[in-house]
């Protein structure tokens, strides 16, 4: 089974600052990690490889840099690494990123393609479901577990905002997948040691047969035009006293707001 | 960005003769990507969001090479949509925000709104949704939309903004808008902002769209200028439910499924407590964290939970200890929830729980450590040992229950 795990290259958001004056985010010095969702895609990649045989190749759009965290997947088992990497993909919305890892992993070939649910910097959980739109394929997002797999098939369970679903696709599919769905390895010595000399494809437009139209900002159907800081929270205040007076004196403010009708 | 036009066909460009180097562009840029030296030069940040063009007074900046056209030009697209989620024939609450807000974003453009429901033996729900504030109601009732599967919802919606051509589609923010919508948005080949939490209509008629990034730590406004339609899933209970009118009348439109041969099948459904699962559309949530210190005393917070009709959620640390299930975790790794009311308790509020609930109305936080980040959030913050406060909370409120 040829499985394609896609993954992207994050800012560690324990690190992130906002600047107090300009409220841009403060970049310098953050490191860089695998998008945390992606990790749980990369681990049932893994384990769906050892139950099926196969191959799992990793895949990720992204700067010259976002190579460190493909080797850093190989380190956990993945079989291959491509990059997708041109300053003709830069600037991309979900439409153009999906778009170009469709190229790529139509080059690299399928069975079954695993996304996280979404990314952490961006939270938009788009590109996975649009990347199966590109490629024509049947999806289904928000996977907590793999009930069974099959050469044809693959049966899972679907989070949903009030259960889940029980949901069946033939193969070739796309799923994304959240953390529940299972707990990631740790790399392995071998893995470490294939990680550093493990050569990665480097892809540009003319490799995938992509047009620089489709690709980066001129391939991206929504701009940003504003970016501005949150409105700032209300008021702050410190409720005190004894357990049972902070207790009334909380009831007592959330009912004056207007929050709680409490009634006999 | 490269400005020499016979190298580079597509891009922005500064007309020299026209900038006269007044700077408006760079006070409008919102990438600071522009630096005036003499006139305008457009630097490596820039987006192409068109802001400077606008800015400018002396039509000096252009953008050149628009992408092929869309599926639908903006000229001929008209008509605002939205996606009538339904489960288990029940309205997804998010539905009636959404016909609320498109309601007013259709009446400042001067043109219809529309619903669109699929499922089966729900034609029922028109009704509902004419109350709401929907001209038209399009209905694809057949009993291969009983269930949701991405694929047929996708091909059904598709279809019909293909033979419609609607300028603006909405859809909730939830488990099912999140999955299929984009689906939709990429075989139309127009733009998707995904939970957005504020929509507009700008002097140029275009749609602008809002939305938290970076966990809410900045916004940014959206635009989709050139392809139709503009398409954006809004976060559930950030627009006012508006008031019905029942009796309101408008227009059904039966539509017919032409599709076979999907690749997807729906086995089983199964629904959790729904009231105590159901974060996204909750209106008070109570969270616990690792100070509960065991899975036992979660009994608190399912008691406070409970008396308040409040969903229950649980911080990262509660889940990964096994306390309570993932479909409860709050945060980064979990879900995003804005209710009007969060109660955190024993919750110490890193960095990665606060992108996931800063954004409710109010903010209640009951923590034994007063210098735990929870409280920097905090509308209302309770120093002290929560199996005191919270026991006194419970009782509290039953006093004031009568119970």
């Amino acid at each position: 089974m040829r499985i394609v795990v896609c993954i992207k290259q994050v800012p560690d958001a324990k690190n992130v600052k906002l600047d107090e004056k300009t409220y841009t985010l403060k970049r310098e010095g953050v490191e860089s990690i695998i998008n945390p969702f992606d990790m749980y895609a990369l681990e049932e990649g893994l384990r769906i490889k050892e139950k099926m045989g196969g191959t799992v190749t990793v895949i990720s759009m992204g700067p010259p840099q976002t190579e460190s965290s493909l080797r850093e997947a190989v380190s956990y088992g993945a079989d291959e690494a491509v990059l997708l990497s041109s300053r003709a993909f830069a600037g991309a919305d979900t439409l153009a990123t999906s778009k170009t890892l469709a190229h790529g992993i139509k080059k690299i070939g399928f069975d079954l393609i695993i996304c996280g649910k979404q990314a952490i910097d961006g939270d938009t959980a788009q590109v996975g479901p649009e990347l199966a739109a590109h490629l024509g394929l049947p999806h289904v997002s928000f996977v907590r577990k793999v009930r069974e797999i099959t050469e044809q098939s693959l049966t899972v369970e679907r989070l949903m905002d009030d259960g889940y679903d029980v949901v069946r696709l033939l193969l070739p599919a796309l799923m994304t997948v959240v953390k529940e769905i299972n707990l990631p390895r740790m790399p392995s010595l071998k893995g470490k040691m294939r990680a550093k000399k493990i050569e990665i494809s480097a892809w540009g437009p003319a490799e995938i047969g992509l047009d620089d139209a489709q690709a980066g900002l001129a391939g991206s159907p929504t701009k940003v035009v504003k970016v501005f800081a949150p409105q700032p929270r209300g008021k702050r205040e410190l409720v005190v006293g004894a357990p049972a007076v902070q207790a009334a004196s909380l009831l007592d403010r959330l009912t004056d707001d207007g929050i709680l009708k409490i009634s006999k | 960005m490269n400005q020499d036009t016979s190298q580079t066909p597509t891009g922005i460009f500064v007309d020299k003769d026209k900038c006269t180097g007044c700077g408006n562009c760079a006070d409008t840029c919102p990438f600071g990507a522009i630096l005036v030296d003499e006139t305008a030069v457009i630097g490596e940040g820039c987006n192409l969001c068109a802001a400077c063009v606008d800015a400018c007074d002396f039509d000096a900046i252009y953008i050149l090479g628009k992408k092929e056209a869309a599926l639908t030009g903006p000229d001929d697209s008209r008509g605002v949509w939205v996606y009538a989620e339904q489960r288990e024939k029940v309205l997804a609450p998010v539905s009636m925000e959404l016909l609320g807000e498109g309601r007013r974003l259709a009446d400042i453009l001067g043109c219809p709104l529309s619903a669109v429901l699929l499922g089966h033996q729900v034609a029922g729900l028109a009704d509902t949704l004419f109350a709401f504030g929907a001209d038209v109601v399009y209905l694809a009732d057949h009993p291969d939309l009983e269930g949701f599967t991405d694929e047929r919802y996708s091909a059904v919606l598709t279809e019909l903004i293909t033979e419609h051509r609607p300028n603006i589609v909405l859809a909730g923010a939830t488990a099912v808008g999140r999955s299929f919508i984009p689906h939709v948005a990429a075989k139309l080949g127009t733009g998707l902002t995904a939970d957005c939490t504020g929509l507009d209509i700008d002097p140029q008629n275009l749609l602008l769209q809002t939305r938290p990034a970076f966990g809410g730590n900045i916004m940014a406004t959206i635009v989709c200028p050139e392809r139709r339609p503009q398409m954006a899933t809004v976060r559930p209970r950030v627009m006012k439910r508006p008031t019905p009118q029942p009796g309101r009348k408008g227009q059904l439109v039966q539509v017919s499924l032409n599709h076979s041969g999907f690749k997807t099948s729906l086995m089983e459904v199964v629904q959790e407590l729904t009231d105590q699962v159901n974060l996204a559309e909750a209106e008070i949530i109570v969270t616990g964290g690792r100070g509960l210190q065991s899975a036992k005393n979660f009994q608190l917070i399912y008691e406070l939970a409970g008396l308040l009709g409040a969903a229950v959620g649980a911080s990262r640390g509660a889940v990964d200890a096994e306390w309570l299930s993932y479909a409860h975790q709050i945060g980064q790794t979990g879900k995003t929830v804005n209710p009007k009311l969060y109660i955190a308790v024993g919750v110490s509020g890193a960095v990665q729980h606060l992108v996931g609930m800063q954004s409710s109305d109010v903010i209640v936080a009951i923590n034994n450590d007063p210098h735990a980040p929870i409280f920097n959030v905090a509308t209302y913050g309770l120093v002290g040992d929560l199996f005191e406060i919270v026991p006194a909370l419970i009782e509290g409120i039953k006093a004031r229950m009568g119970i």
